[in-house]
């Protein structure tokens, strides 16, 4: 087990999003969750990196509690998230921004190895390391954001709606990349409304509903639950 | 000729080519697809058709007027309504303020004199339900999570009763059965006699609601016809769909 979630409630100005929320991400999973919009999905994630404190509940992981911990301090930990939208700074340098990745480090010579690494894994900060990241595509700067987060080698990733604004051939790539990335030994923990994309790379799947997890099982298991396949992920998956 | 008429569109910035010769006609009463890759000028185009941004060479006629950079307040008081990839909305109003804010087409005026007809506040309601966000009416829009936000944008444009409506991105990030619903609502308008041009990556999506796709790559339009036509067709398996 790697990481868990007990009775978490957070929200925002509002009122609580999340309402008492259980969930377990175990490690080298690729864990995925789904559900309807305003479900509370990416503050889920928001809540595990720091960029939102709990009300209320616990958030382990690996047998340290991290649950209101600063963003750099859950760095520290592991655990690195890639946000929704475009994060990348457009006008400087795709290396530059990689390197930004490391930022919490102040060796040198390890932001170096780590650059070589990541440039090995993904080609493009390498082919394209002195444009600017603006110039690139929504797909190319996707994978520039994956290929700054494993600078700072994580065990934890968080995707928050890798697919969005991509094309179909972009986001093969980009899916291709996620299973890469978890090949190496990372645990990822993702959230997608791309139901059928972002369930068939997981090994386990996450229904979320109201700021509570609903249902937890296999692709197929949720897929194949006529009640969840209705209400959640559009009448025409139950066949897929 | 068509309601919406776009001819040989360039638009370069900087020394990047985004719109190179570039045409799409959009027919009255259609709904009318445009897919490509990302980077294929998709977005400059619908930037250039609502004078956002203003195009270099080439022109655009809406009801068989020129509308060839001309303001964005001007295109959208003309019937012509958008949404964005990346939602605008108020964030520090509340969601029914920003369906009031939407309703508003006559100015500051109209707009300080605070409640706007039943009528409308009565759509309001109806678009708000239909689009699942009733419940969050009095939160303020800045709270809503990211498809809520675009959900809240699409009922923000139908508001103000379009005759055209683009669409950039309507299923991106949001639940499998609300892109059903959002299917539905819009053959149900487009029923009604409103006409939509669509961008959207969700082939399910696009292929079941489209009749006519226009593909783009490059900047330039490579393929036209109807679903079928353009899923066959080799440029465009190239150019977009893969493998």
């Amino acid at each position: 087990m790697v990481l868990r979630l007990q009775n978490v409630y957070a929200g925002y100005d509002g009122g609580d999003v999340l309402k008492g929320l259980d969930l377990t991400v175990e490690k080298g999973s690729i864990t995925c969750i789904v559900g309807p919009n305003g479900a509370g999905k990416s503050t889920v994630l928001r809540v595990i990196s720091g960029l939102l404190k709990p009300r209320l509940g616990e958030v382990v992981f690996n047998d340290q509690k991290i649950g209101g911990l600063k963003p750099r301090q859950v760095l520290s930990h592991g655990i690195v998230q890639v946000p929704q939208n475009h994060s990348l700074f457009p006008a400087i340098s795709v290396r530059e921004n990689v390197r930004l990745g490391a930022f919490t480090l102040h060796d040198n010579a390890l932001v170096n190895k780590r650059l070589k690494e990541v440039e090995e894994l993904f080609p493009i900060v390498k082919d394209r390391a002195k444009e600017k990241a603006g110039n690139l595509s929504g797909g190319q700067q996707r994978l520039v954001e994956f290929a700054r987060c494993l600078m700072l080698d994580p065990t934890l990733i968080l995707l928050d709606e890798p697919s969005m604004g991509l094309d179909p051939k972009t986001l093969k790539q980009v899916f291709d990349t996620i299973t890469l990335m978890h090949s190496t030994g990372r645990t990822i923990l993702l959230v997608e409304q791309n139901v059928r994309t972002g369930l068939g790379v997981s090994t386990k799947g996450v229904v979320m509903e109201s700021g509570r997890v609903r249902l937890v099982g296999t692709h197929d298991e949720i897929l194949g639950n006529p009640q969840i396949s209705h209400l959640y992920l559009g009448g025409t998956l139950s066949g897929a | 000729m068509s309601l919406l008429e776009v001819q040989n569109v360039s638009k370069a910035f900087g020394g990047i080519q985004a719109l190179t010769t570039c045409s799409l006609s959009v027919e009255e009463g259609s709904i009318t697809g445009l897919i490509g890759p990302n980077g294929s000028g998709k977005t400059t185009l619908f930037n250039g058709i609502t004078g956002y941004e203003k195009i270099d060479t080439g022109t655009i006629q809406f009801s068989s007027q020129s509308i060839t950079n001309i303001r964005p307040d001007q295109v959208f008081r003309l019937g012509i309504g958008r949404t964005f990839q990346l939602t605008r909305i108020f964030p520090r109003l509340t969601v029914m303020e920003n369906m009031h804010v939407a309703a508003q087409r006559e100015g500051m005026k109209e707009l300080l004199s605070r409640w706007s007809s039943t009528h409308e506040q009565k759509r309001a309601l109806e678009l708000l339900d239909f689009v699942g966000l009733t419940k969050l009416k009095d939160t303020p829009a800045a709270n809503l999570s990211y498809g809520q936000k675009k959900l809240l944008e699409f009922a923000f444009v139908l508001i103000a009763e379009p005759k055209v409506i683009l669409l950039d991105e309507p299923a991106g990030g949001i639940n499998p059965t609300l892109i059903n619903q959002l299917a539905e609502q819009i053959r149900t308008l487009n029923k009604q006699g409103v006409t939509f041009l669509v961008v959207e990556h969700n082939m399910e999506f696009v292929m079941g609601l489209c009749e006519k796709i226009t593909v783009m790559h490059r900047g330039s339009n490579i393929a036209e016809g109807t679903p079928q036509e353009v899923r066959s067709n080799p440029a465009v398996l190239e150019a977009y769909l893969g493998d």
